[in-house]
Protein backbone atom coordinates (compact mmCIF):
# COMPACT_ATOMS: atom_id res chain seq x y z
CA UNK A 1 0.00 0.00 0.00
CA UNK A 2 1.19 3.48 -0.95
CA UNK A 3 0.96 6.08 2.39
CA UNK A 4 -0.01 9.21 1.15
CA UNK A 5 -1.57 10.56 4.33
CA UNK A 6 -0.58 14.09 5.23
CA UNK A 7 0.60 14.94 2.06
CA UNK A 8 -1.46 17.10 -0.39
CA UNK A 9 -1.91 17.52 -4.13
CA UNK A 10 -0.13 16.62 -6.51
CA UNK A 11 2.17 14.25 -4.34
CA UNK A 12 -0.51 11.60 -3.60
CA UNK A 13 -0.96 11.38 -7.25
CA UNK A 14 2.71 11.54 -8.04
CA UNK A 15 3.23 8.56 -5.28
CA UNK A 16 1.18 6.45 -7.38
CA UNK A 17 2.26 7.33 -10.73
CA UNK A 18 5.62 6.07 -9.65
CA UNK A 19 4.34 3.66 -8.55
CA UNK A 20 2.73 2.37 -11.56
CA UNK A 21 5.48 1.96 -13.18
CA UNK A 22 6.11 -1.28 -11.85
CA UNK A 23 3.53 -2.64 -14.52
CA UNK A 24 1.00 -3.95 -11.35
CA UNK A 25 -2.72 -4.65 -12.17
CA UNK A 26 -3.49 -3.54 -8.45
CA UNK A 27 -2.42 -0.64 -6.19
CA UNK A 28 -3.93 0.62 -3.26
CA UNK A 29 -3.51 3.93 -1.91
CA UNK A 30 -4.59 5.58 1.55
CA UNK A 31 -4.95 9.31 1.67
CA UNK A 32 -6.38 11.59 3.80
CA UNK A 33 -7.99 14.45 2.54
CA UNK A 34 -11.04 15.37 -0.02
CA UNK A 35 -8.65 16.39 -3.20
CA UNK A 36 -6.58 14.08 -3.19
CA UNK A 37 -9.01 11.64 -2.95
CA UNK A 38 -10.87 12.99 -5.97
CA UNK A 39 -7.33 13.82 -8.01
CA UNK A 40 -6.27 10.26 -7.05
CA UNK A 41 -9.36 8.79 -8.73
CA UNK A 42 -9.65 11.24 -12.00
CA UNK A 43 -6.05 10.18 -12.31
CA UNK A 44 -6.29 6.20 -11.86
CA UNK A 45 -9.98 6.80 -14.16
CA UNK A 46 -7.66 8.79 -17.04
CA UNK A 47 -5.06 5.78 -17.10
CA UNK A 48 -8.04 3.02 -17.28
CA UNK A 49 -8.49 1.58 -14.18
CA UNK A 50 -11.38 1.06 -12.42
CA UNK A 51 -11.40 2.76 -8.42
CA UNK A 52 -13.03 1.68 -5.21
CA UNK A 53 -12.99 4.49 -2.72
CA UNK A 54 -13.41 2.73 0.85
CA UNK A 55 -14.51 5.51 3.63
CA UNK A 56 -12.14 5.49 7.21
CA UNK A 57 -13.07 7.75 8.93
CA UNK A 58 -10.91 10.88 8.12
CA UNK A 59 -8.63 8.37 5.76
CA UNK A 60 -9.60 6.91 2.27
CA UNK A 61 -8.27 3.89 1.31
CA UNK A 62 -8.02 4.01 -2.80
CA UNK A 63 -8.49 0.81 -4.15
CA UNK A 64 -7.05 0.38 -7.77
CA UNK A 65 -7.13 -2.25 -10.52
CA UNK A 66 -6.85 -2.87 -14.34
CA UNK B 1 -15.78 12.59 -14.50
CA UNK B 2 -17.48 14.84 -16.78
CA UNK B 3 -19.58 16.29 -14.02
CA UNK B 4 -16.09 17.54 -12.23
CA UNK B 5 -15.60 19.29 -15.19
CA UNK B 6 -18.90 21.14 -15.93
CA UNK B 7 -18.86 22.19 -11.97
CA UNK B 8 -15.55 23.56 -12.26
CA UNK B 9 -16.46 25.69 -15.58
CA UNK B 10 -19.51 26.97 -14.01
CA UNK B 11 -17.89 28.12 -10.46
CA UNK B 12 -15.27 29.48 -13.67
CA UNK B 13 -18.01 31.54 -15.58
CA UNK B 14 -19.43 32.46 -11.89
CA UNK B 15 -16.03 34.06 -10.42
CA UNK B 16 -15.27 35.64 -13.69
CA UNK B 17 -18.36 37.40 -13.43
CA UNK B 18 -18.28 38.40 -9.83
CA UNK B 19 -15.03 39.64 -10.75
CA UNK B 20 -16.16 41.71 -13.33
CA UNK B 21 -18.73 43.12 -11.26
CA UNK B 22 -16.59 44.42 -8.54
CA UNK B 23 -14.93 47.03 -10.74
CA UNK B 24 -18.32 48.03 -11.67
CA UNK B 25 -18.60 48.14 -7.66
CA UNK B 26 -15.90 50.54 -7.14
CA UNK B 27 -12.79 48.00 -7.40
CA UNK B 28 -9.68 49.19 -9.51
CA UNK B 29 -9.62 48.13 -13.15
CA UNK B 30 -8.61 44.22 -13.92
CA UNK B 31 -8.75 44.48 -9.78
CA UNK B 32 -12.14 42.36 -9.00
CA UNK B 33 -9.92 40.22 -7.11
CA UNK B 34 -5.95 40.17 -6.51
CA UNK B 35 -4.96 37.99 -3.40
CA UNK B 36 -1.70 39.71 -3.46
CA UNK B 37 -2.94 43.42 -3.62
CA UNK B 38 -5.59 42.81 -1.33
CA UNK B 39 -2.96 41.18 1.26
CA UNK B 40 -0.75 44.18 0.62
CA UNK B 41 -3.65 46.91 1.31
CA UNK B 42 -4.97 45.18 4.33
CA UNK B 43 -0.94 44.87 5.76
CA UNK B 44 -1.18 48.89 4.73
CA UNK B 45 -3.95 48.99 6.81
CA UNK B 46 -2.37 47.38 9.81
CA UNK B 47 0.20 49.96 9.51
CA UNK B 48 2.68 47.45 8.37
CA UNK B 49 3.76 49.61 5.77
CA UNK B 50 3.12 53.19 5.31
CA UNK B 51 1.93 53.15 1.35
CA UNK B 52 -0.64 55.58 1.94
CA UNK B 53 -1.70 54.74 -1.56
CA UNK B 54 -1.86 50.67 -1.05
CA UNK B 55 -4.08 50.86 2.05
CA UNK B 56 -7.32 49.22 2.98
CA UNK B 57 -8.91 46.56 4.62
CA UNK B 58 -9.89 44.85 1.75
CA UNK B 59 -13.34 42.40 3.06
CA UNK B 60 -12.61 40.09 -0.22
CA UNK B 61 -9.72 38.67 1.55
CA UNK B 62 -11.96 38.17 4.85
CA UNK B 63 -15.08 36.69 2.74
CA UNK B 64 -12.79 34.19 0.49
CA UNK B 65 -11.47 32.33 3.93
CA UNK B 66 -14.56 32.68 5.65
CA UNK B 67 -16.65 31.44 2.57
CA UNK B 68 -14.41 28.65 2.62
CA UNK B 69 -14.59 27.94 5.76
CA UNK B 70 -18.65 27.79 6.59
CA UNK B 71 -18.48 25.69 3.25
CA UNK B 72 -16.00 23.04 4.63
CA UNK B 73 -17.56 22.92 7.95
CA UNK B 74 -21.30 22.13 6.17
CA UNK B 75 -19.61 20.01 3.87
CA UNK B 76 -17.27 18.08 6.27
CA UNK B 77 -14.24 18.40 4.84
CA UNK B 78 -13.35 20.81 7.41
CA UNK B 79 -9.92 19.53 8.89
CA UNK B 80 -7.00 20.83 10.97
CA UNK B 81 -4.29 19.87 10.09
CA UNK B 82 -0.57 21.50 9.82
CA UNK B 83 3.27 20.81 10.77
CA UNK B 84 4.68 20.64 7.23
CA UNK B 85 7.54 22.45 7.22
CA UNK B 86 6.31 25.84 8.22
CA UNK B 87 9.15 28.03 8.28
CA UNK B 88 10.31 26.79 4.74
CA UNK B 89 6.64 27.75 3.37
CA UNK B 90 6.50 31.67 5.27
CA UNK B 91 9.71 31.90 3.27
CA UNK B 92 7.99 30.77 -0.07
CA UNK B 93 5.11 33.12 0.59
CA UNK B 94 7.23 36.02 1.43
CA UNK B 95 9.27 35.58 -1.80
CA UNK B 96 5.54 34.76 -3.97
CA UNK B 97 4.63 37.89 -3.13
CA UNK B 98 7.88 39.72 -3.85
CA UNK B 99 7.27 38.21 -7.34
CA UNK B 100 3.66 39.36 -7.33
CA UNK B 101 3.85 42.64 -6.22
CA UNK B 102 7.28 42.69 -9.22
CA UNK B 103 4.37 42.34 -11.85
CA UNK B 104 1.42 43.41 -9.74
CA UNK B 105 -0.67 40.88 -9.20
CA UNK B 106 -1.64 37.41 -8.22
CA UNK B 107 -2.47 34.74 -10.99
CA UNK B 108 -6.28 35.44 -10.34
CA UNK B 109 -5.48 39.37 -10.98
CA UNK B 110 -2.94 38.18 -14.06
CA UNK B 111 -6.30 36.78 -15.99
CA UNK B 112 -8.55 39.73 -15.38
CA UNK B 113 -5.50 41.82 -16.28
CA UNK B 114 -6.11 39.46 -19.75
CA UNK B 115 -9.58 39.15 -19.82
CA UNK B 116 -9.49 43.33 -19.91
CA UNK B 117 -7.00 43.78 -22.27
CA UNK B 118 -3.54 43.89 -20.44
CA UNK B 119 -0.99 42.47 -22.49
CA UNK B 120 1.48 43.11 -20.46
CA UNK B 121 0.32 40.14 -18.54
CA UNK B 122 1.27 37.84 -21.49
CA UNK B 123 4.49 38.33 -20.60
CA UNK B 124 3.83 37.27 -17.00
CA UNK B 125 1.61 34.35 -17.81
CA UNK B 126 4.56 33.12 -20.00
CA UNK B 127 7.18 33.88 -17.01
CA UNK B 128 4.50 32.27 -14.72
CA UNK B 129 4.30 29.10 -17.14
CA UNK B 130 8.20 28.98 -16.96
CA UNK B 131 8.57 29.39 -13.17
CA UNK B 132 5.23 26.01 -13.09
CA UNK B 133 7.85 24.73 -15.35
CA UNK B 134 10.97 24.63 -13.23
CA UNK B 135 8.79 24.00 -10.02
CA UNK B 136 7.58 20.60 -12.06
CA UNK B 137 10.78 19.70 -12.66
CA UNK B 138 11.46 19.62 -8.82
CA UNK B 139 8.52 17.81 -8.32
CA UNK B 140 9.79 14.86 -11.03
CA UNK B 141 12.87 15.11 -9.03
CA UNK B 142 10.77 14.18 -5.52
CA UNK B 143 10.73 17.61 -4.41
CA UNK B 144 7.91 17.80 -1.45
CA UNK B 145 7.75 19.51 2.31
CA UNK B 146 7.03 17.52 5.22
CA UNK B 147 3.62 15.75 5.47
CA UNK B 148 0.81 17.28 7.36
CA UNK B 149 -0.88 16.28 10.46
CA UNK B 150 -3.97 16.19 12.75
CA UNK B 151 -3.73 19.04 14.87
CA UNK B 152 -5.84 20.35 17.50
CA UNK B 153 -9.55 21.42 16.05
CA UNK B 154 -9.23 24.80 17.98
CA UNK B 155 -6.23 25.70 16.09
CA UNK B 156 -7.45 25.35 12.21
CA UNK B 157 -10.21 27.95 13.78
CA UNK B 158 -7.70 30.36 14.84
CA UNK B 159 -7.51 32.13 11.61
CA UNK B 160 -10.67 32.33 10.27
CA UNK B 161 -12.37 33.67 13.69
CA UNK B 162 -9.05 36.40 13.58
CA UNK B 163 -10.82 36.87 10.22
CA UNK B 164 -14.17 37.79 12.01
CA UNK B 165 -12.79 40.02 14.36
CA UNK B 166 -10.65 41.99 11.59
CA UNK B 167 -14.04 42.28 9.89
CA UNK B 168 -15.89 43.37 13.52
CA UNK B 169 -13.09 46.47 13.45
CA UNK B 170 -13.06 47.39 10.49
CA UNK B 171 -17.03 47.94 10.52
CA UNK B 172 -17.30 49.22 14.28
CA UNK B 173 -13.81 51.68 14.16
CA UNK B 174 -12.80 51.85 11.08
CA UNK B 175 -10.12 55.08 12.13
CA UNK B 176 -8.58 52.11 14.04
CA UNK B 177 -6.49 51.81 10.25
CA UNK B 178 -4.61 53.54 8.17
CA UNK B 179 -7.06 53.96 4.63
CA UNK B 180 -6.08 55.51 1.72
CA UNK B 181 -7.86 58.97 1.39
CA UNK B 182 -7.47 59.71 -2.04
CA UNK B 183 -10.10 58.39 -4.59
CA UNK B 184 -7.89 57.73 -7.45
CA UNK B 185 -5.14 55.16 -5.66
CA UNK B 186 -5.65 51.50 -5.59
CA UNK B 187 -6.43 51.84 -1.73
CA UNK B 188 -8.99 54.26 -2.67
CA UNK B 189 -11.21 52.79 -4.73
CA UNK B 190 -13.44 49.80 -3.30
CA UNK B 191 -16.66 48.61 -3.79
CA UNK B 192 -19.08 49.05 -0.60
CA UNK B 193 -18.20 46.42 1.97
CA UNK B 194 -20.93 44.66 2.61
CA UNK B 195 -20.61 43.77 -1.68
CA UNK B 196 -16.87 42.96 -1.25
CA UNK B 197 -17.42 40.70 1.68
CA UNK B 198 -19.96 38.71 -0.19
CA UNK B 199 -17.93 38.06 -3.21
CA UNK B 200 -15.42 36.99 -1.32
CA UNK B 201 -17.80 34.45 0.35
CA UNK B 202 -19.05 33.18 -2.60
CA UNK B 203 -16.54 32.89 -4.93
CA UNK B 204 -14.51 31.21 -1.59
CA UNK B 205 -16.96 28.71 -1.53
CA UNK B 206 -16.94 27.96 -5.32
CA UNK B 207 -13.10 27.68 -5.08
CA UNK B 208 -13.25 25.73 -2.12
CA UNK B 209 -15.77 23.03 -3.69
CA UNK B 210 -13.96 23.64 -7.02
CA UNK B 211 -10.23 23.07 -5.56
CA UNK B 212 -9.86 26.18 -8.08
CA UNK B 213 -6.20 27.05 -8.18
CA UNK B 214 -4.45 29.37 -10.82
CA UNK B 215 -1.51 27.95 -10.45
CA UNK B 216 -2.16 24.23 -10.60
CA UNK B 217 -4.29 24.04 -13.57
CA UNK B 218 -1.04 23.95 -15.49
CA UNK B 219 0.92 22.58 -13.48
CA UNK B 220 -1.17 19.47 -14.02
CA UNK B 221 -1.31 19.50 -17.53
CA UNK B 222 2.54 19.52 -17.17
CA UNK B 223 2.72 16.66 -14.85
CA UNK B 224 -0.24 14.76 -15.91
CA UNK B 225 -2.29 15.57 -18.70
CA UNK B 226 -5.10 16.96 -16.88
CA UNK B 227 -7.19 19.39 -18.06
CA UNK B 228 -9.45 19.86 -14.71
CA UNK B 229 -8.11 22.78 -13.19
CA UNK B 230 -7.45 24.88 -16.11
CA UNK B 231 -10.92 24.72 -17.48
CA UNK B 232 -11.86 26.50 -14.75
CA UNK B 233 -9.26 28.91 -15.48
CA UNK B 234 -10.12 29.27 -19.02
CA UNK B 235 -13.97 29.49 -17.80
CA UNK B 236 -12.51 32.77 -15.26
CA UNK B 237 -10.76 34.45 -18.79
CA UNK B 238 -13.93 34.15 -20.83
CA UNK B 239 -16.12 35.26 -19.17
CA UNK B 240 -13.96 37.93 -17.25
CA UNK B 241 -13.57 39.12 -21.01
CA UNK B 242 -17.21 39.02 -21.89
CA UNK B 243 -18.13 41.27 -18.96
CA UNK B 244 -14.97 43.37 -19.77
CA UNK B 245 -16.31 43.86 -23.75
CA UNK B 246 -20.26 44.28 -22.44
CA UNK B 247 -19.17 46.79 -19.95
CA UNK B 248 -16.51 48.68 -21.75
CA UNK B 249 -13.86 47.85 -19.76
CA UNK B 250 -12.29 46.21 -22.61
CA UNK B 251 -8.96 48.24 -23.25
CA UNK B 252 -6.36 46.17 -25.73
CA UNK B 253 -2.43 47.59 -25.17
CA UNK B 254 0.47 47.46 -23.51
CA UNK B 255 0.78 51.28 -22.35
CA UNK B 256 -1.06 53.00 -20.06
CA UNK B 257 -3.09 49.90 -18.48
CA UNK B 258 -4.14 50.43 -15.09
CA UNK B 259 -1.71 49.39 -12.35
CA UNK B 260 0.52 48.00 -14.43
CA UNK B 261 3.84 48.55 -16.00
CA UNK B 262 5.42 47.64 -19.60
CA UNK B 263 9.03 46.27 -18.04
CA UNK B 264 8.48 43.30 -20.42
CA UNK B 265 11.69 41.28 -18.73
CA UNK B 266 10.57 42.20 -14.87
CA UNK B 267 7.17 40.88 -15.68
CA UNK B 268 8.09 37.69 -16.74
CA UNK B 269 10.26 37.27 -14.11
CA UNK B 270 8.54 38.41 -11.02
CA UNK B 271 5.59 35.89 -11.97
CA UNK B 272 8.51 33.13 -12.86
CA UNK B 273 9.15 33.20 -8.89
CA UNK B 274 5.64 33.35 -8.37
CA UNK B 275 4.96 30.56 -10.27
CA UNK B 276 8.01 28.45 -8.94
CA UNK B 277 7.12 29.41 -5.35
CA UNK B 278 3.44 28.82 -5.66
CA UNK B 279 4.24 25.24 -6.93
CA UNK B 280 6.40 24.78 -4.17
CA UNK B 281 3.22 25.65 -1.76
CA UNK B 282 0.96 23.33 -3.36
CA UNK B 283 -1.15 26.30 -4.79
CA UNK B 284 -1.62 29.61 -5.83
CA UNK B 285 -2.34 32.61 -3.35
CA UNK B 286 -5.85 32.15 -3.98
CA UNK B 287 -5.61 28.26 -3.19
CA UNK B 288 -3.65 29.03 0.31
CA UNK B 289 -6.77 31.10 1.14
CA UNK B 290 -9.39 28.33 0.36
CA UNK B 291 -6.94 25.94 2.42
CA UNK B 292 -6.72 28.51 5.18
CA UNK B 293 -10.45 28.31 5.57
CA UNK B 294 -10.44 24.55 5.78
CA UNK B 295 -8.24 24.82 8.49
CA UNK B 296 -4.86 24.45 7.37
CA UNK B 297 -2.39 26.19 9.11
CA UNK B 298 0.37 25.50 6.59
CA UNK B 299 -1.56 27.67 4.54
CA UNK B 300 -2.75 29.90 7.52
CA UNK B 301 1.39 30.33 7.58
CA UNK B 302 1.88 30.91 4.02
CA UNK B 303 -0.69 33.17 4.17
CA UNK B 304 1.40 35.20 6.80
CA UNK B 305 4.49 35.18 4.84
CA UNK B 306 2.14 37.14 1.80
CA UNK B 307 1.69 39.30 4.46
CA UNK B 308 5.06 40.23 5.64
CA UNK B 309 6.39 40.02 2.38
CA UNK B 310 4.21 42.28 1.02
CA UNK B 311 4.61 44.90 3.74
CA UNK B 312 8.79 44.40 3.17
CA UNK B 313 8.38 45.23 -0.70
CA UNK B 314 6.80 48.43 0.58
CA UNK B 315 8.55 49.55 3.18
CA UNK B 316 12.32 48.75 1.16
CA UNK B 317 10.68 49.86 -2.28
CA UNK B 318 10.43 46.03 -4.03
CA UNK B 319 7.15 46.96 -5.09
CA UNK B 320 6.56 48.08 -8.62
CA UNK B 321 3.92 50.65 -9.31
CA UNK B 322 2.46 51.92 -12.65
CA UNK B 323 6.00 54.10 -13.54
CA UNK B 324 7.93 50.25 -13.53
CA UNK B 325 10.08 48.18 -10.79
CA UNK B 326 12.34 49.64 -9.17
CA UNK B 327 16.56 48.41 -8.65
CA UNK B 328 15.72 47.20 -5.26
CA UNK B 329 12.13 44.72 -6.35
CA UNK B 330 15.01 43.39 -9.31
CA UNK B 331 17.74 42.47 -6.54
CA UNK B 332 14.99 41.23 -4.55
CA UNK B 333 13.16 39.09 -7.31
CA UNK B 334 16.66 38.01 -8.46
CA UNK B 335 17.31 36.78 -4.94
CA UNK B 336 14.07 35.48 -4.40
CA UNK B 337 14.56 32.98 -7.77
CA UNK B 338 18.19 31.68 -5.79
CA UNK B 339 16.45 31.04 -2.28
CA UNK B 340 13.57 29.50 -3.87
CA UNK B 341 16.01 27.13 -5.82
CA UNK B 342 18.02 26.46 -3.37
CA UNK B 343 14.69 25.49 -1.11
CA UNK B 344 13.80 23.45 -3.48
CA UNK B 345 16.92 21.89 -4.19
CA UNK B 346 17.32 20.96 -0.65
CA UNK B 347 13.87 19.43 -0.60
CA UNK B 348 14.06 17.02 -3.78
CA UNK B 349 15.72 13.90 -2.27
CA UNK B 350 14.27 10.68 -2.58
CA UNK B 351 12.79 9.15 0.17
CA UNK B 352 12.53 5.70 0.52
CA UNK B 353 9.62 3.99 -0.25
CA UNK B 354 7.41 2.24 1.90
Amino acid sequence: MIDARGFSCPQPVFMLMESMKSGDTYYEIMVDNHAAKENVSRFATSKDFNVEVEDKGNEYLIKVKK
Amino acid sequence: MKKEYYKIIFAGIIIGIISTALVLFGNPKNMGFCIACFIRDTAGAMKLHSASAVQYVRPEIIGLILGSFILSMFSKEHKAVGGSSPITRFILGFFAMVGALMFLGCPFRMILRLAGGDYNAILGLFGFIVGIGIGVFFLKKGYSLNRTYEIKKIDGNIFPIIQVIILILFVAFPALFALSSEPNVPGGMHAPIIISLVAGLIVGALAQKTRFCMMGGIRDIILFKDFKLISGFVAVLISALIMNIIFKKFTPGFEGQAIAHSDFLWNFLGTLLLGFASVLLGGCPLRQLILTGEGNVDSAITFLGYFVGAAFCHNFSLASSGKGPTLNGKIAVIFGIIVVTIIAIVNSKKEKKV
